[in-house]
């Protein structure tokens, strides 16, 4: 199974490429939204089954697969924009930019001090490159949309460290960090929404009112 | 009891999240903050066993900072009441609810033992502010929530991840991989160093953003600025400390693992100044009086880390320091919200000769300035002698050279703007406000200025032993 779940981990990381290639927002969450999916099938695959197990399969893809992708589509039709447009940095740039993070973190993930049994895998890689990606789409985007996009991959990253120690989390732990996740989504929804009534656009390079003199 | 302590404030907030009468609904804040009042000293005196596996558990750290929250919240509520009656053109649902949520969270942070669980509630603390600093609803309030928000979550992820490699450094170590307190520090020599070390830093930089230290503190100016009074009370002396009591667990096991310490203190040393200096910096010719109050709340948390990097006596200067700057914090934003609504402004420019016309607020505005500043009799001089004396003593005599300097700067900076906004005379122009001075919002700031001056003047036993029991937690011989 461990070959399928390293199939499945280049997979996240070839839709991070993807993320980072394209403007149209629907598009990205619906990316992200297949991500949360592999997310929830992974843990299956390199743990033996139990019903914690069914219960986190369960409860990421339901918040990572489905309600977080339909909050932001809903904040997406709600602001009735499709784009992103100028990004601080271009498509093409970030693209190079994250297939060398992806490399580099290869390379990292081979010097570090794994457990025997993590070492062929490419949990550890994958996540450090889907932080990344994350990092970036966070840094180098102006729509407000496209940041929550970038704190969610971010977020899909750690998660699939967190893999490695499914055993080892309580189910209560992870499902107060889904909710809590949800949650922040929820609310990040609504303020994307005042900000497009605030300022009629979603552009938070225009979020600069706030600043030293 | 414990359970009552979280269980209790989320079914008040259902309550307010039901009653549909806008002059009825802050009610329950005071009824739900005192009953967490009374909770709270009942198991201060009276600590229950730990319960469900000993995730739940109230130790002398998290008494200190259970003990501050619950002060801080009773006024507020108090005040929310007399605030409430003010802004009534909007409806409060949001607000109370809100509030009740985040005093939930912040208790459930102090009771953890098991740090997912604490990760979570301090997330939930997060999420729970974010509509209340958009409680005025207009363009600058909502790009500062957005700034907290996205800054706040992306530096908890950080912390999450660092979380990870901390149960990973078990898991490597061929431990039993958790995340429990006990077991933790118990195996904590054993841990991976690698990964400990890994961890130690995100779980710095995730919970250092969270309580705004420098350089992760930059939402706080506009965060604290936009926010309503109370709400910047209840960030600054609640959700700070417990941003703080996460750090506080985290240097525990590094603690115990024995190797991890001293790159931990060297951290917050660095980090301290470094807050200090920012603040140093920004506060001079700062026009609006709420965000150089933010930028004394970063000052604050500076010295909060400078006691704690120090280590040894002056980590209970940083523990008793906690509780001073969170009650103080509570008086100036209180009366600032005052001052605000008289002027309807919150511009230099404009605020002056605030003790003519409203004598109250403003002489409390006065009062914390002084306390704040480390000036006696009030108790953060106390607090801040204790962690400066340790320092030379100690021979850290730089740390200590450069933290009276930024004192004294950062007084110097805060009295050009307090000053003048307090002394003088009113200008004649500004245009007229309902706001006058009244029981229920000066009140609640006043009976906690006197706290604070008693806690200076004569701190009382069962504090001294239960900073003694904190500090002795955190390595130091009693």
């Amino acid at each position: 199974m461990n070959a399928f779940a390293d199939q499945l981990l280049v997979l996240v990381m070839l839709i991070n490429l993807v993320m980072l290639g394209s403007s149209r927002l629907i598009f990205s969450i619906r990316a992200v939204a297949a991500q949360g999916v592999i997310l929830g099938i992974l843990p299956g695959l390199i743990h033996p089954f139990s019903g914690h197990l069914a219960a986190i399969t369960a409860g990421i893809i339901l918040a990572k697969g489905i309600l977080i992708p339909y909050l932001i589509s809903d904040a997406v039709r709600k602001a009735q924009i499709r784009r992103e447009v100028e990004p601080f940095l271009g498509y093409v740039p970030t693209l190079l930019l994250g297939a060398v993070f992806t490399a580099l973190s290869f390379a990292f993930a081979e010097k570090l001090p794994l457990a025997p049994e993590h070492k062929d895998l490419l949990f550890v890689p994958a996540s450090i490159a889907t932080l990344l990606t994350g990092f970036l789409i966070l840094t180098t985007r102006r729509k407000a949309i496209s940041q929550v996009i970038g704190y969610l991959v971010m977020e899909n990253g750690i998660f699939i460290f967190g893999m490695l120690l499914t055993e080892a989390m309580p189910v209560m732990v992870e499902a107060g960090a889904l909710l809590d996740l949800l949650v922040g989504i929820f609310v990040m929804g609504i303020v994307i929404n005042h900000i497009s009534r605030e300022f009629s656009s979603l552009d938070t390079s225009r979020l600069r009112t706030l600043k030293e003199e | 009891m414990l359970f009552a302590l979280i269980l209790l404030p989320l079914a008040g907030a259902l309550v307010a999240w039901i009653v549909p009468d806008n002059r009825l609904r802050p009610l329950i804040l005071p009824v739900m903050g005192s009953i967490h009042l009374v909770l709270t000293v009942l198991l201060l005196g009276n600590t229950p066993a730990p319960s469900a596996g000993g995730w739940i558990w109230l130790d002398p750290l998290g008494k200190v900072v259970l003990l501050c929250i619950s002060l801080l919240f009773v006024v507020c509520a108090f005040y929310a009441v007399g605030y409430l009656s003010y802004r009534q053109e909007r409806s409060n649902r949001i607000l109370c609810t809100g509030l009740l949520v985040c005093l939930a969270a912040m208790g459930l942070v102090t009771v953890s033992q098991h740090l997912g669980l604490l990760w979570v509630a301090l997330e939930t603390t997060t999420v729970s502010m974010a509509p209340l600093i958009y409680f005025n609803r207009n363009a600058r309030s909502i790009e500062a929530t957005w700034k907290y928000l996205l800054i706040c979550s992306v530096g908890i992820g950080l912390a999450l991840l660092g979380l990870l490699f901390l149960a990973y450094s078990t898991y490597v170590a061929q431990r039993d991989a958790t995340l429990l307190l006990g077991p933790l520090m118990a195996s904590a020599r054993d841990l991976n160093p690698g990964w400990l070390h890994a961890a130690a830093i995100f779980l710095l930089v995730g919970y250092g953003s969270k309580m705004g230290l420098a350089p992760l503190h930059t939402w706080k100016p506009d965060a604290y600025g936009e926010a309503p009074g109370l709400v910047g009370a209840l960030l600054a002396g609640g959700l700070v400390n417990c941003a703080f009591l996460s750090i506080l667990r985290v240097y525990q096991i590094c603690l115990a693992s024995g190797i991890e310490i001293q790159f931990f203190q060297k951290s917050l040393l660095g980090m301290g100044l470094i807050s200090m200096a920012f603040a140093a910096v920004f506060m001079a010719r700062q026009a609006d009086f709420k965000r150089m109050l933010a930028y004394s709340s970063i000052e604050h948390v500076g010295i909060l880390a400078i006691g704690l990097g120090l280590g040894g006596g002056a980590i209970y200067g940083a523990l008793f320091h906690l509780l001073n700057n969170g009650l103080t914090k509570g008086v100036l934003f209180l009366s600032s919200g005052n001052i605000h609504r008289s002027y309807s402004n919150k511009t230099t420019d404009v605020v002056k000769g605030a003790l003519t016309r409203l004598p109250w607020s403003g002489g409390l505005f006065l009062a914390g300035f002084i306390a704040i500043t480390g000036s006696p009799p009030f108790s953060p001089f106390i607090s801040e002698y204790t962690i400066v004396s340790s320092a030379f003593i100690d021979g850290h005599h730089l740390v200590g050279g450069l933290f009276l300097l930024f004192l004294v700067i950062v007084f110097i900076g805060m009295a050009l703007t307090v000053l003048p906004m307090v002394m003088g005379a009113p200008p004649a122009d500004i245009e007229p406000t309902d706001y006058r001075d009244r029981l229920l919002t000066v009140g609640p700031p006043f009976l906690m200025m006197t706290v604070i001056l008693v806690l200076g003047i004569w701190p009382p036993a069962f504090l001294v032993t239960l900073l003694r029991d904190g500090a002795a937690m955190l390595g130091v011989q009693p």
